[in-house]
């Protein structure tokens, strides 16, 4: 797997390659180089860009601006079945074969070998035997596909992408629904596949299995590239810096001096709170008038942590208590009744109802909160549509106005209003800031800040760790579906965090997924 | 494998109702019922075969019936009004019903559409259509009819195989070869799967479509001729609610209505069973006739059921995996 990576013929090569949704950039000039026979990992945090780099080498997306050369001969393909038959294939994390029709067919669907009009089966199946024996693989090609485990789909999807004659192969997460076992399988299929000088791409946030098996470490982060580096040179410090922070390190928390020594009460407590095979169990406390941050690598556990905390997921074990009561959180319904609220990251497919209005979108979870026979009189609805508006300056302030049509900020500022109207004596918010420009990236900041201030308890979720530190009061650290650290006052900065984060990787990297 | 063990189920409680019915009225059990019953059923065997591919592929095709109405009244005029050949007829009415197939496919792969609604449409124009050329029976006299008609084969036992059953015989084997051993039978399935994977993998999922609504709207036009060799006339009003008979027959033959799974050779089944109940009805002599939809409905219901439980058995290993990793 170490050989002809020789720099001056690169296989793949993007340049310069822009992309936009609307306001939100979403790649920003950013280069890539891919050799022949190498196995390249694509690295970085949720919306750094790496999926929308591979929809447009792939032809999923057409591109702003940029060149993409494949062998030194410019390629744009305009669909993926383009891109296959120029030679780039991908795999994605959700297979995409189809479950219903035989291993075989799957291999050589559109090119079964015929004769006189009828399909050979026998001839495919005996094809299909050879080609996956090649990949270590004996089983029923004639069994439906879904008979079989992700690993073994996965693998079938890899096999058909190199029949096809694939000179690029992506791997978009391919390992997250492998245990193991099957993880080593695939392993040494990637390796057998770069030997015969095919470059791969590998897509993951399993930090250990980068270092495992790629050579060289591409970097994005917010939708432009960091750095390309060899694996081997790049410290696993400096690589989790490379994907998370700026060169800051010098950003400390601005408010625990401030407000260290003022004594808080209790908002909710979680004793040995945890779910078996979600999130190790973890101890928590949330006061009033505090900010407390979550901070740690995709995949870590965040987000989980914060369903477990809103009652979107049910614990297995430990106790959760609200103003020091004991209380049991089971669905969203009793995380509202406590008085919490929870803002999702994925506030497009989760959050807002695009079709519905500003003050309509506002009302929906003080109205589900009182139940469907005390409904909200129009006026009262125009009134505390208006009263947030104003107060979280939603623009334009039309209450009227479908929440499709607003900015990504302003769409996130309707959420939290959602949320506020219900009085919530907890927030929880899952990167808050994701997506939206950088005027409302600051305003979302001084908000959590204000809100905080008015005496409400908040659980924040952010990748960007120079914002974590400027707002938390207190800072959980995750790793492998673990809280391995808390920071608090002085002790926040982004270098304690970075430290947390890489210290000991390997050794627990795999505990969390059996 | 693509579906055998739900048509299997089919293929037994064809035989056991076969059997329960025998044992009732014994001369079910003689070639002379049997061949009545492939002829009574020619043309909705014929029709089904069409929807089978159409469901399989994960669509719906609810225009068929009135193409059958369609055709016999086009075709009844042509030759008793306008003078066409009979021959000459049989052709034009076969190009303009795939045509129309042909058209309802392009609809709803460019514009993207629910073939439910577009299907729907299309019943609507072909019904519509029928009433705007007669609104009356029109008697078909031609010779080729009578000699038609006249043909058949006798089986042993004083049974006779008549040609409309032996068009359908044809047209099942036919399709059940095409389904089964061609790559446009593979592509029906993969269509039937997903069709944004179908077209990821290379399949002109574009082309498919137009090609399988221009199939079901041929069967169905052959149909109408068959149903007009039937009845000797021509009438608008004829098929009416054809399309729910071959769709149940579908599904009891086993087919997924969401697609992806099924077979021509079950749907064949699920029609001789519709056959068997009303061949039951006629011998008990008592009974309404509307018991045949009676009937047909609770086996819908038992087969849907059945079907929702074997899904159900073959995703629980997969979810339980899914499970594990989250």
């Amino acid at each position: 797997m170490e050989n002809s990576s020789d720099p001056a013929s690169p296989l793949l090569e993007v340049r310069g390659i822009s992309k936009s949704f609307g306001a939100v950039r979403a790649l920003q000039e950013v280069d890539f180089t891919l050799r022949a026979g190498e196995i390249h990992a694509l690295l970085g945090e949720n919306g750094a860009g790496k999926s929308t780099l591979i929809k447009v080498v792939t032809g999923v997306f057409p591109r702003d601006a940029g060149i993409v050369r494949l062998g030194g001969e410019e390629v744009a393909p305009r669909s993926a079945k383009a891109a296959l038959g120029a030679g780039i294939a991908t795999v994605y994390q959700e297979v995409n074969l189809l479950p219903n029709l035989s291993v075989a067919q799957n291999l050589f669907l559109d090119r079964q070998p015929m004769r006189f009009g009828i399909v050979r089966e026998g001839e495919m199946r005996r094809r299909a035997k050879a080609l996956l024996a090649d990949f270590g693989l004996d089983i029923d090609v004639a069994a439906p596909l879904g008979n079989y485990s992700v690993a073994i789909q996965h693998v079938t999807a890899i096999a058909r992408a190199v029949d096809l004659s694939a000179r690029v192969l992506i791997l978009d997460e391919p390992t997250a629904s492998l245990d193991r076992h099957e993880v080593e399988i695939l392993f040494g299929i990637m390796r057998k596949l770069a030997g015969r000088g095919i470059g791969i791409v590998f897509v993951s946030h399993f930090l250990d299995q980068v270092y495992e098996i790629s050579n060289r470490i591409t970097v994005l982060r917010n939708g432009r590239l960091v750095g390309e580096r060899e694996t081997a040179s790049l410290p696993r410090l400096e690589l989790i810096r490379m994907m998370l922070g700026r060169e800051l390190a010098e950003t400390t928390s601005a408010r625990a001096s401030a407000t260290e020594h003022k004594a808080r009460e209790i908002c909710a407590s979680f004793e040995a709170y945890g779910k078996a095979g979600y999130v190790a169990p973890f101890d928590l406390e949330l006061r009033h008038g505090e900010v407390v941050g979550l901070a740690g690598l995709l995949g870590s556990g965040r987000t989980e942590t914060a369903r477990l905390v809103f009652g979107a997921e049910r614990a297995d074990r430990g106790q959760a208590r609200v103003e020091g009561a004991a209380v049991r959180l089971q669905s969203p319904r009793d995380g509202v009744r406590h008085g919490f609220g929870y803002c999702p990251e994925e506030r497009k497919t989760d959050g807002i109802v695009a079709e519905l209005s500003v003050r309509e979108n506002i009302v929906l979870a003080l109205q589900a909160k009182r139940g469907l026979h005390r409904p909200l009189s129009r006026r009262e609805q125009d009134e505390i549509a208006r009263r947030y508006v104003k107060m979280l300056d939603i623009r334009p302030s039309d209450p009227e106005r479908p929440v499709g049509l607003l900015s990504g900020g302003n769409q996130q500022k309707v959420l939290l209003a959602r949320w506020l109207a219900t009085s919530p004596r907890l927030l929880v918010l899952d990167e808050p800031t994701r997506g939206i420009d950088v005027g409302a990236h600051a305003e979302i900041i001084r908000l959590i800040r204000e809100l905080c201030d008015n005496g409400l308890s908040l659980l924040v979720i952010s990748s960007e760790l120079d914002e974590i530190v400027t707002y938390s009061d207190r800072v959980v650290v995750l790793r492998d579906r673990a809280h391995v650290e808390e920071l608090a006052g002085g002790a926040i900065d982004v270098g304690n965090i970075l430290a947390a984060i890489a210290a000991d990787g390997a050794a627990t990297a795999h505990e969390g997924r059996a | 494998m693509k579906g055998l063990p739900p048509a299997l189920i089919t293929a037994i409680v064809l035989v056991a109702g076969f059997a329960a019915c025998a044992m009732q009225f014994p001369n079910i059990a003689s070639t002379r019922v049997v061949g009545n019953l492939l002829t009574d059923n020619a043309f909705l065997g014929i029709v089904a075969t069409g929807m089978a591919f159409v469901i399989i592929s994960g669509g719906i095709d609810l225009s068929v019936g009135s193409v059958i109405g369609f055709t016999t009244v086009f075709v009844a005029l042509a030759i008793e009004r306008w003078g066409v050949p009979p021959l000459v007829a049989f052709v034009a009415i076969l190009v303009l019903s795939a045509a129309f197939g042909a058209a309802m496919g392009a609809v709803i792969h460019i514009f993207d559409l629910p073939p439910f609604i577009v299907t729907l449409a299309g019943m609507f124009l072909a019904r519509g259509a029928s009433f705007l050329l007669s609104t009356e029976s029109v008697p078909i006299t031609a010779p080729v009819y009578s000699t038609v008609s006249d043909f058949a084969l006798r089986m042993p036992g004083g049974g006779r195989l008549t040609a409309i059953a032996i068009i359908m015989l044809v047209i099942v084997i036919g399709g059940a070869l095409l389904l089964h051993l061609t790559r446009f039978g593979a592509n029906v399935y993969a269509l039937g799967g997903s069709r944004t994977t179908a077209s990821l993998m290379g399949v002109a999922v574009g082309k498919m479509t137009i090609k399988i609504y221009m199939l079901s709207s041929l069967l169905a036009g052959i149909a109408g001729i068959v149903f007009s060799f039937y009845t000797s006339a021509g009438y608008s009003l004829s098929a009416v609610g054809v399309e729910l008979d071959s769709i149940a027959a579908v599904v009891i033959g086993g087919t997924l209505l969401t697609g992806g799974q099924g077979s021509v050779i079950g749907t064949f089944l699920g029609v001789l069973i519709q056959g068997l109940i009303q061949t039951y009805i006629n011998f008990d002599g008592t009974l309404s006739s509307w018991w045949t939809k009676i009937a047909t409905g609770v086996l819908l219901f038992a087969f849907i059921a059945l079907q929702q439980g074997l899904v159900a058995l073959a995703r629980r290993p997969v979810r339980k995996s899914a499970g594990a990793t989250t």
